[in-house]
């Protein structure tokens, strides 16, 4: 587990935070015990496939959940301050302020009856009270900022007018308009062209360089982790299974998970003849499979013929320094 | 040499854009633009481009699930274009498709089994063989006999696409186009479907036309591979060639657009300007011109390039007036 | 954090403890594995489907599912309770009702616009009981109303069956093969529906002549638009779904296409636009026969006995009230459950 460098302390700090979805069926447990650390400035990537529970616990941050999910255990400090326990009324004051986010379809998360340029302003006329005319500089300053080109005339834009690259650009110029500390960044590319995915990796690694932002990039692709982040997560099931810095996870993962992950990945210019696969597929988040929640799919397990995999859950141990991993495999002498 | 089983000339897709209130046609797209392209016998083929380029046209064209406005598309020595109704019968079942949304390719109101079998009714085949052919198939992709009783919503996205699969090999084709048939996937299940196709075309002998935006998932398949720009093949030629000597500079500009899952690795990137142009008003000249960092003014936007081989590689081809054409002296780009 | 509350139950992919032990300690080294589908076999993706279905639902066809997901919603319960109760009275209302409805009871000493005799409640022994009453021409009112949810029930239900199909066709056609077919069938139906449907009903049933045959006749033409339109949007998006690609792809025939693939798909919005419809069609059949121009007397149906006892309204507001109630039940009735279906059966409202 990382802790808190002393510095200024962390940006965000959450620990043991639970969102649970009430549903027909039993209760989803898509964020179950996660603990996750993001220091000033730095990048950190959260990993894993659909349905682990990586865009919940970004929601869960803003207190964006919806029913019938409920943030049922944990806290959530931002600056020092805990987010579960403000009023309704002081989260939306951080909302777009402190914390923005963006998301994986920029132009459906934009409000398609203004322009761009209304949108960005609105930013500043609602979270720093500006006028009209102030407002509306600001948002050109912060649309050349992003590498709009011609933003005086994209400024009058309407969302579908856009592209999606484009429009993306713009979600990040709204997202960075009131100077926030930290940027939750979900799936921000997915939905963009190779090409096109390139250049908003390169300006999420500006925005953190010339303004300091945080930024928890949220994916599935472990590419674009590589290439821009300084810490990654992996989530599996609603837990994080395994964290470390980013060249010490592809150098050196631990975790049977993020092996099989890394390995399943076909790599531009490194041939294999198979790929290695995870057999299987994520669990049913209500009805866990019992101890390890990767257990039935793990292989590590069967080889080293492990029955406490399938009995009790490990804990996160550490497995090298700032590394961290939730596996049995490393436990000896531990219990 | 061989003959191509499949080989594809100047075909040519265009599609009406209507416009205004009275939806009048107001001018047309250039989906495809005169392609030609072989595929020989028991190879597979990977066709790459961005969204909007024209792939998933030029794949649906040769399968004639849309009517091409010129060109010609020879199978086996017949230009399946001219062919009837009736006679297009044996074609359906030498060519098959697998689709990308592993959501909408199977019907929700028929069982798996039914779904899978409608292809062999078709082409006459009883109902004993029928079931027969079903449980074998099911088999060959991994799945169990008893799940074609079964619906398409009882099962996972990867689960489908193997559905997907089996419902194409049942008429046991020799030829299959895949419209990017893990791109929704989880990468987990990408993986398993991806050694699922290797492990088909080795064992089947079969032809695939394998078509993705993500150049290291088709790297990974793919013998030979075509890269298309604007409804345009701008460089084909095989795989090792492609990956180690990429010619246009739209490919390299992809090659290096890819994330590599690797932070170790360092690259020079090629970042692309702008976005892809809007194919209803296609730039002149060369239709890359606009994006591309060695364009030469004068030339480039001024006259279109032609599909040419590489100078000493002759089975390499690709249409740059820079690199394979007349001006090869003005490229400053090479040594 | 390990958690010795979790079920005891068996993992997620069900996979049998022989598979597991078996094919694994051959297994070479870790993470490198030559051929990968043995083990996807053993461990793997197959086995998921048999007890991995994630619902943890039974298994069954979308139709089974929607109707548990039907019994679900409260209203659509209503709904269907007070149709059933509504059919019943139809189907047994020779056994329910006590007197013929078109029988004149003046021989049996009753008087017009009698008050209702209840025996229970006090009503003399000696005279007979009518439990709402006598209309205006001396027949049992409470017979009438029984046989007049016959009538309202199979007008309805035949006028909707004939749009249903008539529209279904023209909508299937003009949504599949488009171009002109769908421009001539489309603009037809355009011009249907720019009369206001009740006018142009009464424009049929005078050309016609009253009757309830012309009566159901013009409500179901006026309506065929309706189905048209909700077939045709539906046929012009399924026509775009893979599955119908990937069967072009395998040679399946135009028709086929269109009966097999297209139609099952698009009856879902067509179940719940008839549902509602039934509602609606009760409503103009009794109105039509309000105006003397739908059912004639003496049939009895409800439409006609209101307008028959409407001038008593404030002398003996009985025979206005049930007949109005019992239009209402069946409108309620018929609304309720199409409401209920729509949400059973709208895809976003699943798990």
């Amino acid at each position: 587990m990382t802790q808190a460098t002393a510095n200024g302390g962390p940006v965000l700090e959450i620990r043991g935070l639970k969102t649970h979805f009430f549903t027909r069926d039993g209760v989803v447990k898509a964020v179950d015990g996660v603990d996750l650390t993001v220091e000033a400035g730095e990048i950190v990537g959260l990993v894993g496939e659909s349905g682990c529970g990586k865009s919940v616990t970004s929601m869960s941050v803003l207190r964006l959940v919806q029913d019938p999910g409920r943030i049922v255990d944990g806290s959530i400090r931002f600056q020092g301050t805990d987010l579960l326990g403000l009023s309704d009324k002081e989260i939306r004051n951080i909302r777009g302020d402190r914390i923005s986010m963006i998301f994986q379809q920029p132009i459906s998360s934009l409000n398609p009856v203004y322009t761009a340029g209304f949108q960005i302003a609105e930013v500043y006329r609602v979270h720093r009270n500006m006028k009209k005319g102030p407002a509306r500089d600001k948002a050109l300053e912060v649309l050349r900022e992003v590498g709009i080109p011609d933003p005086e005339r994209r400024i009058d834009a309407y969302p579908h007018e856009l592209s999606g690259g484009m429009a993306q650009r713009i979600m990040i110029a709204m997202a960075l308009a009131a100077g926030p500390e930290l940027l939750i960044a979900d799936e921000p590319t997915t939905a963009l062209d190779v090409t096109i995915q390139a250049q908003i990796i390169d300006l999420m690694r500006d925005v953190r360089e010339d303004l300091g932002t945080a930024i928890i990039l949220i994916t599935h692709d472990l590419g674009i982790v590589a290439e821009i982040a300084d810490r990654v997560a992996v989530m599996y099931a609603g837990e994080i299974v395994e964290e470390a810095d980013v060249e010490t996870l592809f150098t050196d993962p631990k975790h049977p998970y993020t092996r099989g992950l890394i390995g399943s990945i076909p790599v531009a210019g490194a041939r294999r003849e198979w790929l290695d696969v995870i057999p299987g597929r994520v669990p049913n988040l209500i009805d866990l499979p019992p101890g390890c929640r990767f257990a039935p799919r793990c292989r590590a397990r069967l080889e080293n013929d492990l029955t406490i995999c399938t009995e009790r859950e490990p804990a996160l141990l550490d497995v090298g320094e700032n590394h961290t991993a939730r596996c049995w495999l490393y436990s000896e002498g531990r219990r | 040499m061989t003959e191509p089983l499949l080989s594809v000339r100047g075909l040519v897709k265009t599609y009406p854009v209507k416009g205004g209130a009275l939806q009048r046609i107001v001018g047309t797209v250039k989906a495809v633009d005169g392609v030609d392209l072989d595929v020989y016998p028991g190879e597979a083929v990977g066709l790459v481009g961005e969204s909007g380029c024209g792939k998933s046209t030029l794949g649906r064209a040769i399968l004639r699930l849309e009517e091409p406005d010129a060109g010609s598309v020879w199978y086996d020595g017949t230009d399946i274009l001219t062919l009837g109704a009736k006679e297009l019968k044996g074609y359906r079942r030498a060519a098959q498709v697998v689709f990308q949304d592993p959501f909408s390719s199977l019907d929700p109101r028929t069982t798996v089994g039914d779904s899978i079998s409608e292809g062999l009714r078709v082409h006459g085949i009883g109902a004993k063989e029928r079931a027969r052919r079903v449980a074998d198939v099911l088999e060959l992709v991994g799945l169990e006999p008893y799940h074609a009783k079964r619906y398409p919503h009882e099962f996972s996205g990867g689960q489908r696409q193997r559905i997907g699969i089996a419902r194409a090999l049942a008429v046991e084709p020799r030829f299959i186009v895949l419209d990017e048939p893990v791109s929704a996937l989880d990468v987990s299940i990408q993986s398993q479907i991806l050694n699922l196709l290797k492990r088909l075309q080795n064992d089947l002998g079969l032809t695939l036309l394998f078509i993705a935006h993500d150049l290291s998932v088709v790297e990974h398949l793919c013998d030979r591979i075509a890269v298309m720009y604007l409804g345009k093949i701008v460089e084909v030629s095989s795989r090792d060639i492609l990956f180690d000597r990429p010619t246009h500079p739209y490919t390299e500009a992809l090659l290096s657009a890819i994330p590599i899952p690797d932070p170790t690795v360092t690259r020079e990137r090629i970042l692309l300007e702008g976005d892809l142009p809007s194919p209803l008003h296609p730039p002149s000249g060369c239709t890359f011109h606009t994006r591309c960092p060695i364009a030469v003014t004068g030339v480039c936007d001024t006259f279109s390039p032609e599909l040419r081989s590489v100078p000493g590689e002759p089975d390499h081809l690709a249409s740059c007036h820079l690199r394979t054409g007349e001006y090869t002296h003005l490229d400053r780009a090479t040594v | 954090m390990s958690d010795p509350t979790v079920p005891p139950q068996p993992p997620d992919e069900g996979m049998p403890p022989t598979n597991v032990t078996d094919p694994m300690p051959a297994m070479a080294e870790a993470f490198a594995f030559e051929r990968e589908d043995e083990i996807e076999r053993a461990v793997g993706e197959g086995f998921a489907a048999s007890g991995g279905d994630v619902s943890g639902h039974a298994t069954g066809g979308l139709w089974r599912t929607a109707g548990r997901e039907l019994l679900r919603k409260k209203s659509a319960v209503v709904g269907l309770v007070m149709l059933t109760v509504l059919v019943f009275l139809a189907v047994f209302a020779p056994v329910i009702a006590p007197y013929d409805p078109n029988e004149v009871l003046f021989s049996e000493g009753v008087a017009p616009r009698d008050a209702p005799c209840i025996h229970l409640l006090g009503c003399p022994d000696d005279q007979p009981q009518h439990i709402l009453g006598i209309d205006g021409n001396g027949r049992d009112y409470f017979s009438r109303l029984v046989y007049g949810a016959r009538v309202s029930l199979l007008a309805a239900f035949v006028a909707v069956t004939f749009a249903m199909v008539w529209g279904t066709i023209v909508g299937l056609i003009a949504g599949f093969f488009g171009g002109a077919a769908d421009n001539v069938l489309m603009r037809l139906m355009d011009v249907l529906l720019s009369f206001p449907s009740l006018l142009l009903a009464i424009a049929i049933v005078s050309v016609l002549g009253p009757g309830l045959i012309n009566a159901i006749l013009a409500i179901s033409v006026v309506t065929i638009p309706q189905y048209a339109r909700i077939v045709r949007s539906s046929v012009l998006s399924i026509r775009e779904q893979e599955f119908v690609a990937a069967d072009r792809a395998l040679g399946v025939g135009t028709w086929r296409l269109l009966w097999h693939r297209i139609f099952p798909n698009a009856l879902t919005p067509l179940v719940v636009i008839a549902t509602l419809g039934i509602a609606t069609a009760v409503l103009e059949i009794a109105s039509l026969s309000f105006l003397g121009l739908g059912v004639q007397p003496p049939t009895p149906e409800w439409g006609s006995m209101l307008a028959a006892e409407r001038n008593q309204v404030f002398t003996a507001p009985h025979l206005v009230f049930f007949a109005g109630l019992m239009i209402m039940w069946n409108v309620l009735s018929f609304n309720l459950l199409g409401d209920g279906l729509r949400d059973a059966l709208d895809p976003r409202l699943g798990r």
